[in-house]
């Protein structure tokens, strides 16, 4: 009987998961996609709690009370630290994986040699090897995103390490197969730990000579990877529900590091063993160009004859958290007649969507937020761009500088306005370390300074009367 | 042996729906996207539920107890945070 509930549950939280996210399509019916995962969640540990197997309720009680106690003060993260939140939870899912495999692992061994099929055996050692290299993979990426001060942020790269890296995967693969052919001999219990201590290790080197710029798709990477961690879990433990959950969430993480990099032009294996921003040289694009500083009144000036300002957003809005000074420059433009949209580059910021959640918060309508492909032929009649701390995204030296490493790269065309107005924090170069021409071209207008308080300057230009 | 072979067949069905959906979610809300299924993949919360709830031994146990800690986590914080962010999403 309760065998029986067991397979109609695993059958409803599949339906309802599917449900989930297919309400995701539109954001008017996406948070009954949130329902629908927690009513699947729900029916599915409660019909596995409720199997004769299960003894110690006690210390089910205690984790899952443990997992309230940290689950819900990180839901509570301010929107900016929302990448690493999620780079952390790809690793807590990794450790899940990593531990229940190795926990049947040893269970199998005691119990006896029939549970190790070579179909079995392949699965729990690719998600053993998943688990742990996702987990350490994304504490890296996690740490980085923080700026934990003992992780370095920018790319660390050193002669031979893609031949390391590989061969550190290599070895914990051939001793993977190795278990799976002789799962119980003498030696294999020493093999399995060495196997996650090559794991282990491997995340943390993929991660090392990964910068900023890519934390996107590394990101929706490790997310693919959590979710075949998930799936071969499935595996092991003979789940449909867990096999098609997993496969789910390796899918979207897949779509979306797909789109990732094709917005950056580059392929997986470029992201993961290119070591993006370092091979660069430190030749200076346009030798004697200047930038010329426009004042707050000035570029306020600007906005304000504007029909049509189109800002683009990036990185430096999210340091700063700029995003309710820019919901109040839309205001006081919108009130003016002024047409403002907002410019999304998919990969603008630390994490797919990142800038939507950001201005989403600031309660600027969804309507506003336009993507690259949908701007960039609007932009010769927009007036003004307004670019808030993006770099890379809007670097014109995309389109024919060969030598540089953001080539082919699809940017948003702020070059072609009538007028841009650029915002940034420093006069260096971007997280890619490249020069932007964008910022010296005749009809551009620097602002320097943090993107909150040149917004801010911005607005009291507006609200104070002194213009009108 | 066929067991294993159904088991292929669910998660190459399973990858083909979850590509054909995950396709036509909105470009808005990725984020999100990314912490709901998050959330979901946690279920492998109900792998570590049987191994920290079974008669095991000690030590499996608590590598359970950890893993079942880890995927609550996942849900918990998800869950709760997807809705949050989904909440901010307004027309006008």
């Amino acid at each position: 009987m309760t065998q029986a509930i067991g397979q109609f549950a695993a059958i409803a939280a599949t339906a309802l998961f599917i449900f989930a996210l297919y309400w995701m399509n539109d954001p008017k019916s996406a948070r009954r996609g949130v329902y629908a995962g927690v009513a699947g969640m729900t029916v599915a540990v409660l019909a596995t709690w409720i199997q004769p197997a299960i003894v110690h309720h006690g210390w089910i009680l205690l984790a899952i009370a443990a997992g309230f106690l940290v689950g819900v003060p990180l839901s509570r993260v301010p929107l900016t630290a929302v990448p690493q939140r999620t780079a952390l939870s790809h690793a807590f899912g990794g450790l899940a994986a990593g531990l229940v495999g190795t926990a049947e692992y040893y269970l199998w061994l005691r119990e006896g040699p029939e549970h190790f099929t070579i179909f079995r055996m392949s699965a729990l050692v690719i998600e053993v090897i998943l688990g742990f290299l996702t987990f350490t993979g994304s504490l890296m990426a996690a740490g980085k995103l923080q700026e934990v001060r003992w992780i370095p942020q920018r790319p660390v790269t050193y002669p031979g390490q893609n031949f390391v890296n590989l061969g550190v995967l290599a070895a914990a693969a051939v001793l993977g197969v190795m278990l799976v052919l002789h799962p119980t001999a003498s030696w294999a219990t020493t093999v399995f730990p060495i196997i996650i201590g090559l794991a282990v290790l491997f995340g943390v080197l993929l991660i090392i000579p990964i910068g900023g710029a890519d934390m996107p798709t590394v990101i929706s990477i490790l997310n693919s990877y959590a979710g075949l961690a998930a799936v071969a879990m499935g595996f092991v433990l003979d789940s449909k529900l867990l096999v098609t959950a997993g496969a789910l969430d390796g899918s979207s993480g897949l779509i979306l590091s797909i789109i990732m990099c094709r917005a950056m032009n580059r392929s997986f294996t470029n992201v993961l063993f290119g070591a993006f921003g370092t091979v660069q040289k430190t030749k200076a694009l346009g030798e004697q160009k200047v930038w010329k500083q426009e004042s707050p009144e000035g570029a306020a000036q600007l906005l304000e004859q504007a029909r049509l300002v189109v800002v683009i957003p990036g990185y430096g809005m999210a340091v700063a958290q700029a995003q309710h000074k820019v919901r109040e420059l839309y205001d006081q433009l919108t009130k003016r007649g002024v047409t403002v949209k907002f410019a999304i580059h998919p990969v603008a910021g630390r994490m797919p969507g990142h800038m939507n959640v950001l201005l989403a918060e600031a309660d600027i309508p969804y309507t506003a937020l336009v993507e690259m492909d949908e701007i960039n032929p609007e932009m010769p009649q927009c007036d003004v761009a307004l670019v808030i701390g993006a770099n890379d995204v809007v670097n014109p030296a995309a389109r024919y500088a060969k030598d540089s490493p953001i080539y082919g790269m699809p940017i948003i065309a702020a070059d072609k306005a009538r007028t841009v107005l650029a915002i940034k924090r420093t006069k260096n170069p971007g997280v890619a370390g490249i020069d932007n021409e964008l910022y010296v071209l005749d009809n551009t207008w620097m602002l320097f300074g943090d993107a909150k308080g040149v917004i801010g300057d911005l607005v009291k230009q507006f609200a104070g009367g002194g213009l009108h | 042996m066929s067991d294993y072979w159904s088991m292929l067949f669910v998660f190459v069905l399973a990858t083909f729906i979850g590509l054909g959906v995950i396709r036509r979610v909105s470009r808005l809300l990725y984020t999100p996207l990314m912490s709901l299924t998050n959330a979901i993949s946690a279920i492998a919360v109900v792998g570590s539920i049987v191994v920290v709830g079974a008669d095991y031994p000690t030590t499996i146990r608590i590598l359970g107890g950890v893993a079942l800690f880890a995927s609550m986590t996942n849900i918990v914080s998800g869950f709760l945070i997807t809705d949050r962010m989904l909440k901010m999403f307004k027309k006008q």
